[in-house]
């Protein structure tokens, strides 16, 4: 069968229908879903951030225009959490990248049970976002937790520390546990990328005198830097965006130490019941990432990716 | 310049992008089916409302009907308890399918709110928190029930588990719990310390902590529920009412949880962590991380809800099963003792169909019998349930202090915008507790935020 000749014929004397309504129909199930869930919802929630709106003054909702959006931009506490939810941001980025590549590196090389440490490395990453914040929060318990039963029993510290009440280590505890769960992620996408480099290169830079490290640097980073594009942008988004892990593990303290803007919008609308207020987070936020998204995508227009 | 393939690849990338933060947009601001006209109770859960309030019957016997309860996970009124009070319920009523939810505390007042707001609300029936029936009533969520309720209710009952279902003198619920925080300490490391008896002061709380210090045994004393959530405001309520602080916002909506008992308890509780009295991990615990880390014999002292007391000493879990003990609060001067105020109510919506019906379920989990079933877990609300030798057996002295804490328990503000007064006394207060702020600025800073909250 051709393609010109895929549609179903509609009746003895009908033509068969265009190739181009055949396509239409097998993306309008898709199309509906996406103007059902993303569409609808996007633009209501445009035309809630104009309004202030409070459920307990329902009724009440009068037309705000940007007031919303102005409200949030100079409030101490949105610029406070944009700084937390960047600075989660760039370390867990830069962090599951480095031992995404180390890790990758590893398990490409001939090893007699790869395919059981890829096997190994991957678990994490299997994991539930909610398990994986639940044992974290266990684990950094400080009156029980094991790290410091760890820790203590090794020498390396002599009283407990509580790790998820002191505003100088709980930021850093979610993000071990976030680089825990995600660096995985990060490996095996970029050992799919390292399999794809024509083993060649390798032998032939060998030939010619280069060592490991040049061969890393002069061939392994050059050949790997669009899936590590790739990679930055969908952590960066996914990183810039995080509720789950933090709010199961600390609920945004101590003293809001750990409140990244999507905790912040969350506690906007469903708490204070504002929702003219949060929608108008929602769409900052959305803002936030598209901009991150346009420069990592200048970035891998330049690289040729 | 880029060739053709990586435009198309850099165009689908885009458009991935670009999909993927309208989904984030969207999902961040799911809170859409609050729209500007849904907001309100939708006309027909209006003429619910009023067929409830207006002492509408029934729906017509036999008729299967089926409610929807959302409930809280707890030890006390647990699945099981519910079940069986369900099967009971069913006897009389066997056209009446109750399908429970149960969620986390932490996650009750943001499951109503999502699942109710939009006005076509699934619940006929929900669980209510003693701050909630103010902004749940502003709001449209819940129905009035004041002419509905039995006599007996209302002169058997605590009065203080009516606050849970009370607003501007009317009543929007049916108490269910009723509970405080006790005070609970390891008997063995206060007698090796040299004490024979619970502290009745907080005073004597802080002396008792320092010598079980001296003693060695342990590092901290105390352990207590401080994490930035719900928590904390209970704990500070209930020793700032210790402390003469049992008014939080006065009827002018001007704070006055800044000054008195309310600035001292959290003075107070800088203090105890100043001197080394309180494990700063207290600041990320909740009551479930209290049970559990006074279930290892490391703390001697801790104020917990009812059921903390059966964790700590259950034999299964506990290295010190049977040394937990109960005593009533402590006080401060002229107060014998307090309690914050961590009643229930059960509410029936304004969207359900079956208002009648689910009051009648409210009533029947609420009743004496029902209440008596898990008296290990939860005190009844019952005043006759304490003179009840066969009830009290079991823990004469739980209820002997539950019976003096009972009678002047101390409320958290039943106010509109409890939820942001709230979130922000629980970064405030653990500012304080971190340093960052001394207590009056910390308390302070959000008085001057009231006008936001209250506009």
């Amino acid at each position: 069968m051709t393609a010109g000749t895929l549609g179903r014929p509609r009746g003895r004397q009908s033509k068969p229908w265009p190739e181009t309504w055949v396509a239409a129909a097998f993306v309008a199930p898709a199309a509906l879903v996406v103007l059902l869930v993303v569409v609808i919802p996007l633009a209501r929630a445009a035309w809630m951030s104009l309004f202030d709106i409070e459920l307990t003054s329902p009724g009440v909702e009068p037309f705000v225009g940007l007031q919303n959006y102005i409200t949030q931009l100079t409030n101490t506490d949105f610029w406070d959490s944009v700084s937390k939810a960047l600075f989660f941001t760039g370390v867990t980025t830069a962090l599951e990248l480095s031992l995404g590549l180390g890790l990758a590196m590893l398990m490409d090389q001939p090893l007699r049970f790869r395919w059981l440490l890829r096997s190994i490395v991957i678990l994490p990453w299997a994991l539930p976002t909610i398990v994986n914040a639940l044992m974290w929060r266990w684990i950094d318990n400080g009156t029980y937790g094991s790290l410091n039963a760890l820790l203590a029993q090794t020498g390396v510290i002599h009283d407990y520390v509580p790790w998820l009440s002191q505003d100088s280590t709980a930021m850093w505890m979610v993000v071990l546990a976030d680089v825990w769960k995600m660096t995985p992620f990060c490996a095996i996408l970029i050992l799919a990328g390292l399999q794809g480099i024509d083993r060649e290169l390798f032998e032939a830079a060998r030939v010619d005198g280069a060592g490991s490290f040049q061969i890393f640097r002069r061939i392994i980073v050059p050949l790997l830097t669009p899936i590590i594009l790739v990679v930055v942008v969908l952590r960066t988004m996914e990183a810039f965006k995080v509720f789950d892990i933090i709010w199961i593990m600390t609920g945004g303290g101590p003293a809001n130490a750990t409140q990244t803007v999507a905790i912040y919008a969350y506690r906007t609308a469903y708490q204070s019941y504002d929702f003219g207020q949060g929608a108008a987070l929602g769409y900052l936020i959305a803002i936030f990432i598209m901009l991150l998204a346009a420069v990592y995508l200048k970035l891998l227009r330049r690289t040729g990716a | 310049m880029i060739n053709g393939p990586g435009a198309r690849r850099g165009m689908l990338l885009r458009a991935s992008v670009v999909l993927m933060a309208a989904a984030f947009a969207a999902a961040g601001c799911s809170g859409s089916s609050a729209s500007p006209s849904a907001a309100q109770p939708s006309a027909g859960a209006s003429a619910s409302a009023a067929a409830a309030a207006s002492g509408a019957a029934a729906s017509p016997a036999g008729e299967a009907i089926t409610l929807h309860v959302l409930l809280m996970k707890q030890a006390a009124y647990s699945d099981t308890d519910v079940a069986a009070m369900t099967a009971a319920f069913n006897v009389d009523h066997p056209n009446v399918t109750i399908v429970p939810e149960f969620v986390a505390y932490d996650a009750l007042h943001d499951k109503i709110v999502t699942a109710q707001a939009g006005g076509g609300g699934v619940y006929d029936l929900i669980l209510v928190d003693t701050p909630w029936p103010a902004e749940m009533v502003k709001a449209g969520l819940i129905t009035e029930i004041t002419d509905k309720i039995p006599a007996e209710f209302t002169s058997g009952v605590f009065d203080a588990a009516w606050t849970a279902a009370k607003y501007n003198g009317k009543i929007y619920g049916v108490p269910w719990i009723n509970d405080t925080k006790f005070f609970f300490y390891n008997e063995k490391l206060l007698t090796d310390a040299g004490i024979t008896a619970a502290p009745k002061t907080w005073d004597e709380v802080e002396a008792d902590a320092k010598a079980v210090k001296a003693k060695g045994e342990v590092k901290y004393p105390l352990i207590s529920s401080w994490k930035q959530a719900e928590a904390v405001i209970c704990e500070w309520t209930q020793i700032a009412a210790a402390m003469g602080g049992s008014e939080f916002v006065d009827a002018q909506g001007n704070a006055l949880f800044n000054q008195g008992g309310g600035l001292a308890a959290l003075k107070f509780m800088k203090k105890l962590i100043d001197e080394g009295l309180v494990d700063p991990a207290s600041l990320s615990s909740t009551e479930d991380d209290v049970n559990t880390a006074m279930a290892t014999g490391q703390y001697a002292m801790t104020l917990n809800w009812t059921y903390g007391l059966n964790v700590m000493n259950d034999a299964k879990s506990s290295k010190v099963p049977g040394q937990i003990k109960v005593a009533p609060s402590p006080g401060e001067g002229s107060v014998v003792t307090s309690g914050v105020n961590g009643g229930m109510s059960l509410a029936v919506t304004t969207t359900s169909k079956h208002p009648a019906e689910a009051l009648q379920y409210a009533l029947f989990l609420a009743s004496e019998k029902s209440q008596e079933m898990d008296v290990a877990n939860a005190l009844p609300m019952w005043k006759a349930s304490f003179d009840s030798a066969d009830v009290t057996k079991n823990n004469p002295t739980l209820f002997a202090a539950a019976k003096v804490q009972f009678t002047g328990l101390v409320a958290r503000p039943v106010v509109p915008y409890y939820t942001k007064l709230s979130n922000a006394l629980q970064a405030a207060i653990q500012e304080a507790l971190l340093g960052k702020k001394t207590p009056e600025q910390a308390l302070n800073d959000v008085a001057a935020q009231l006008p936001t909250f209250q506009k």
